[in-house]
C-alpha cells in the first residue's frame, strides 16, 4: 500500500491520457518494435513471449488490458518488481505499446498435450510440488505456479523444464552460508545489506544472519530444480506444459 | 540580576542575529550548523569531539521527527543557538527545539497542482542570514520567513515554474545576498544561479548558466538550442571569502541524452562555474564533461583546501565528478592540475592536460543502447563529500554501477518533459559502492569501506575521528576516520536514504542529525 501511495504521489495526473493508444499506424509499430527491442527484448524476449520478464505475446495483459493501463505500466513500472519505469516521451511509450499489443495479435499458441495427463505428471512423477505451490498445495523454494499461465509462454515453459538454469528471478538468488560455528546453511536469500543476509533454507524456515559471524558466503543465480530432459519424456514435457499453461491463477 | 542578565542575553538581537561574520568564522562555534556544507569551505566537517571513536558505540537515538511526506527527505538541517529549522518535502520548514525535538513553528506551503519536477518533490535545506530563514520552493519561488515566528517576510518568484523551473536546493548566504539555483534539468530551462539581496527579496545579480547572443560560450550551441539548453544549478555550492568568490556546479545539457539537437561544447553546463560574489561576473569557468549525453550533471559539492600540487601551496577546489573522474583546480584561476577516474568509467580513455575528456567511441546513447559507465546517477552524485581538516583526506561516498543508455526523441514543447532518450540498470550486473578517502592532492585512495548497493546519500567527518555515512539499505553507520574500521551501525528500517548528515550542540550536548527514510533521526550519548 505504501509502494501505491508513493507510486500515486510521483505520478503527475494521467487523467488527460487518451482512452486508446493514438499511435497504431504501420510506421508507429516499426519505430516501437525498434524500440522494443533495445529496452524491452532483454527481458521479454524479442517475441515478446516471456524471458525474465513476463510473456507479453497473450491476447490480454493482467495488468493493462487497456491501453492507458499499458501505457502507465509502461511509463511507471511495476514497482517491487524488475519491471522499471521510462522516460521515453510520451509518443515513444505508444509506440512500444502498439507493438506489444501486436504481439499478442500474432500468435496464439494452440498448445499440444493433454492437460490432465500434465496434472498427473507434475504433482507425481515430476515432484514439482516439493518446491513449487499450486493453489492451496505445495511447497515454498520455489516460485508459485499458480498462475504462471499467465505470465508465461508454452515456449519458454518448455525451455525452462529443460533448461531450469536459465533466467533466476532475482527474489530467488540462491544463498550458501557457513557461520563461524561450523554450520552450513543454503536457501533462497530473501534480503541481503552491507552488514547481514535473510535467508528462506531449504526446511522454508526464515533465518538471519550477521556477515561478520559467517566464515564464508555466496550468493548465486542457481536454482535446484533439476533439468527434466531425462526425466519426461517429449510427450510427457508437452503434457506438463499444457497443465501448466491452464493454471491461470483463482478465478 | 542573574535572571535579568539571562533574559536580557536571550532578548539581545544581537544574540539571535546570525551574522555574516559568524558564518566566516563557523569554526568559533562549532555547536552550531549555520550553512548547508557546515562552513563556506564546504567540508560538512564538525570540529565537535564530544562523540568519538572511543565511545560512538554508546550512539543511541535522542529523538526523532516525522515528517508528513512520504516525498524523499533530503535537507540538511541548520542549528542556530538550539532551535533546528529543518526543510521539509515538499517545500515547507519547521522550526524544532533540540533539546525535546518539539515544532516551535511551522511553514507550510500551498503549491499548485501543476508543479514540473523530474525527480521527486524534495527540498534539501534552508540557509539563514539575521533573523531570516529563506526557503527555495518548488514553484521556483525564494521566501524569507521570520526566524522567530516562521512569518513570511517576502515571497519573489525567481522564475516560471511552468516552464519547467524549480527550487530544490538549499540557498546559501554569502554577506548580505542569498545565493539560490534552479533545478529543470529535464525541462528544457535556461539555467541561471542568482542573488537577492537578504533584506528585501531584490534581485541583485543574475548568472545566466547558458550565455545568451553576442556572449562568450554562445557559440558553443547549434542553432537556438542554447535556449532550452537546462544547465540548473540545483546543488549548494561554497565561498570564498579571500577570492570573493562563489562556486558553483552546473547541471547537465539538456534535452539529457539526445546530444545531436545541440551540437556543440554546451557551454556552462556540466562546469564548477567560479562567480565575483558582489557582481555575479564569471571569473573562471571549468568544464567536466563537454557535450555530455549521459546526464551527468556536476552538480556536486565543490571542497575547498589548501594543499600541495605541482609543488606549491595552492588554494584548491577538489571535485569528484559524477562522470568518475575526481579533479583537483586552482581556485583562484580555475586552472586544471589533476584529474584521474576514482570509479569504474569506459567513457573516456583519460584527460588531456587541459582536463578534457578523450572520448571512447561509442559511447553515445542509441535506440538500442548502449552500455557505459558510471551509471546515470554517476560514480557520485548531489549528496556530499566531506574534509576532515584533522586527519587531511576527503571522504566520498561511490557508486559502482553503469547504465544502458537510450537515445530518443527531442522536441521541445514549454513546461514538458525535454529529455531524448532515456536509461536503465544492466541486466545481471552486480552494482555496489563504497565510502573512500582520498589524499586530495593526488587522488590516492587511503582506505574503503566497502557497501553491498551504490550509496546515495552523504557523509559528515567530525574532530572526534569520526566519518558518518548512510547505505542505501537502511543503515546509518559510523566509520574510523583515520582506518575506516566500522565503529556504530543503526539500521532505520531500509527504505531511501538520501540526506547528508550533520553535527550540533544541545544544552553543552553533541548530537548528530540524520534523515533516514521520512524520519529525522537525532543521535547523542546516553
Amino acid at each position: 500500500m505504501i509502494w501505491l501511495a508513493l507510486l500515486l504521489l510521483q505520478q503527475p495526473p494521467l487523467l488527460d491520457l487518451p482512452p486508446a493508444n493514438p499511435y497504431t499506424s504501420p510506421a508507429d509499430l516499426e519505430q516501437g518494435r525498434k524500440l522494443y527491442l533495445g529496452r524491452c527484448a532483454g527481458c521479454h524476449g524479442p517475441a515478446g513471449d516471456g524471458g525474465k520478464g513476463s510473456n507479453l505475446a497473450v491476447p490480454v495483459l493482467p495488468r493493462a488490458s487497456e491501453d492507458r493501463a499499458l501505457y502507465t505500466v509502461i511509463r511507471f513500472g511495476i514497482p517491487d518488481t524488475e519491471m522499471p519505469r521510462s522516460l521515453m516521451a510520451p509518443r515513444e511509450i505508444w509506440q512500444v505499446a502498439a507493438y506489444v499489443r501486436s504481439l499478442g495479435r500474432i500468435r496464439t499458441d494452440a498448445v499440444p498435450g493433454d492437460p490432465a495427463r500434465g496434472a498427473e505428471l507434475v504433482r507425481g512423477k515430476g515432484g514439482c510440488l516439493a518446491c513449487h505451490a499450486i493453489g492451496l498445495e505445495g511447497g515454498v523454494l520455489g516460485p508459485s505456479l499458480s498462475a504462471v499461465g499467465l505470465r508465461r509462454s508454452p515456449a519458454y515453459l518448455a525451455s525452462r523444464l529443460l533448461d531450469p538454469s536459465v533466467d533466476i528471478p532475482e527474489a530467488f538468488r540462491m544463498a550458501e552460508l557457513t557461520t563461524v560455528s561450523g554450520r552450513a546453511v543454503s536457501g533462497v536469500r530473501l534480503n541481503e545489506d552491507t552488514y547481514s543476509i535473510q535467508v528462506r533454507d531449504l526446511t522454508g524456515a526464515l533465518q538471519s544472519f550477521w556477515k561478520s559471524d559467517l566464515v564464508s558466503f555466496k550468493t548465486e543465480r542457481k536454482t535446484p530444480m533439476p533439468s527434466y530432459r531425462a526425466r519426461f519424456t517429449d510427450s510427457e514435457l508437452q503434457d506438463a506444459v499444457a497443465f501448466l499453461v491452464s493454471l491461470r491463477g483463482q478465478p | 540580576m542573574r535572571i535579568l542578565a539571562l533574559a536580557l542575553a536571550f532578548l539581545s538581537p544581537l544574540r539571535a542575529q546570525v551574522t555574516y561574520e559568524r558564518m566566516l568564522n563557523a569554526e568559533k562555534e562549532p555547536g552550531n550548523w549555520l550553512t548547508y556544507s557546515g562552513n563556506y569551505s564546504a567540508h560538512r566537517f564538525s570540529p565537535l569531539d564530544q562523540i568519538n571513536a572511543s565511545n560512538v558505540s554508546r550512539l543511541k537515538v535522542a529523538w526523532t521527527y516525522h515528517v508528513n511526506s512520504l516525498q524523499k527527505f533530503e535537507a540538511t538541517p541548520l542549528v542556530v543557538d538550539g532551535v533546528m529549522y529543518l526543510a521539509e518535502a515538499p517545500s515547507n520548514v519547521t522550526a524544532l527545539d533540540t533539546r525535546t525535538g518539539r515544532p516551535l513553528w511551522k511553514y507550510r506551503r500551498n503549491l499548485p497542482d501543476d508543479l514540473r519536477v523530474c525527480c521527486g518533490q524534495v527540498n534539501r535545506g534552508v540557509a539563514v542570514l539575521d533573523n531570516l530563514v529563506f526557503i527555495g520552493t518548488l514553484d521556483a519561488h525564494l521566501v524569507a520567513l521570520d526566524a522567530r515566528t516562521g512569518e513570511v517576510r517576502w515571497d519573489t518568484v525567481i522564475a516560471p515554474y511552468r516552464s519547467g523551473y524549480s527550487i530544490t536546493v538549499a540557498p546559501l548566504a554569502v554577506k548580505d545576498k542569498i545565493v539560490v539555483g534552479v533545478a529543470g534539468g529535464e525541462y528544457g530551462v535556461r539555467g541561471l544561479l542568482d542573488a537577492y539581496e537578504a533584506r528585501t527579496g531584490k534581485l541583485a545579480w543574475r548568472f545566466w548558466t547558458i550565455p545568451g547572443p553576442g556572449e562568450k560560450g554562445h557559440e558553443t550551441w547549434a542553432g537556438d538550442s542554447w535556449k532550452h539548453g537546462s544547465a540548473g544549478t540545483w546543488v549548494t555550492g561554497a565561498f570564498d571569502p579571500e577570492t570573493n568568490l562563489v562556486y558553483w556546479g552546473t547541471g547537465n545539457p539538456g534535452p539529457d541524452w539526445n546530444g545531436q539537437v545541440r551540437e556543440g561544447d554546451n557551454l556552462y553546463s556540466d562546469c564548477l562555474i567560479a562567480l565575483d560574489a558582489d557582481s555575479g561576473k564569471l571569473k573562471w569557468h571549468f568544464q567536466f564533461t563537454p557535450h555530455d549525453v549521459h546526464d551527468w550533471d556536476a552538480a556536486q559539492v565543490p571542497v575547498l583546501v589548501q594543499d600541495v600540487v605541482r609543488g606549491q601551496k595552492r588554494k584548491l577546489v577538489l571535485f569528484p565528478n559524477r562522470n568518475a573522474f575526481y579533479y583537483v583546480l586552482d581556485r583562484v584561476s580555475g586552472q586544471f592540475l589533476l584529474g584521474k577516474p576514482f570509479a569504474r568509467q569506459t567513457w573516456a580513455k583519460g584527460l588531456d592536460d587541459s582536463g578534457k575528456p578523450i572520448r571512447v567511441p561509442g559511447t553515445f546513447p542509441t535506440i538500442e543502447g548502449t552500455k557505459v559507465w558510471p551509471s546515470v546517477a554517476g560514480a557520485n552524485n548531489w549528496y556530499s563529500p566531506t574534509y576532515s581538516p584533522k586527519t587531511g583526506l576527503l571522504y566520498v561516498a561511490v557508486r559502482e554501477a553503469g547504465s544502458i543508455y537510450y537515445f530518443g526523441e527531442a522536441e521541445y514543447k514549454a513546461g514538458e518533459r525535454f529529455d531524448g532518450g532515456g536509461f536503465r540498470n544492466i541486466p545481471e550486473e552486480q552494482e555496489w559502492g563504497a565510502v573512500r578517502a582520498f589524499r586530495p592532492a593526488t587522488g590516492d585512495v587511503v582506505w574503503e569501506h566497502k557497501l553491498f548497493t551504490p550509496p546515495y546519500a552523504g557523509l559528515m567527518s567530525t574532530a572526534g575521528d569520526l566519518v558518518f555515512g548512510e547505505t542505501d539499505e537502511g543503515q546509518f553507520f559510523a566509520l574510523h576516520a583515520a582506518t575506516g574500521k566500522l565503529l556504530w551501525r543503526f539500521q532505520a528500517g531500509g527504505g531511501q536514504i538520501r540526506s547528508n548528515p550533520m553535527s550540533f550542540l544541545s544544552g553543552g550536548k553533541q548530537y548528530v542529525a540524520v534523515a533516514l527514510g521520512n524520519v529525522l533521526y537525532v543521535f547523542g550519548l546516553e
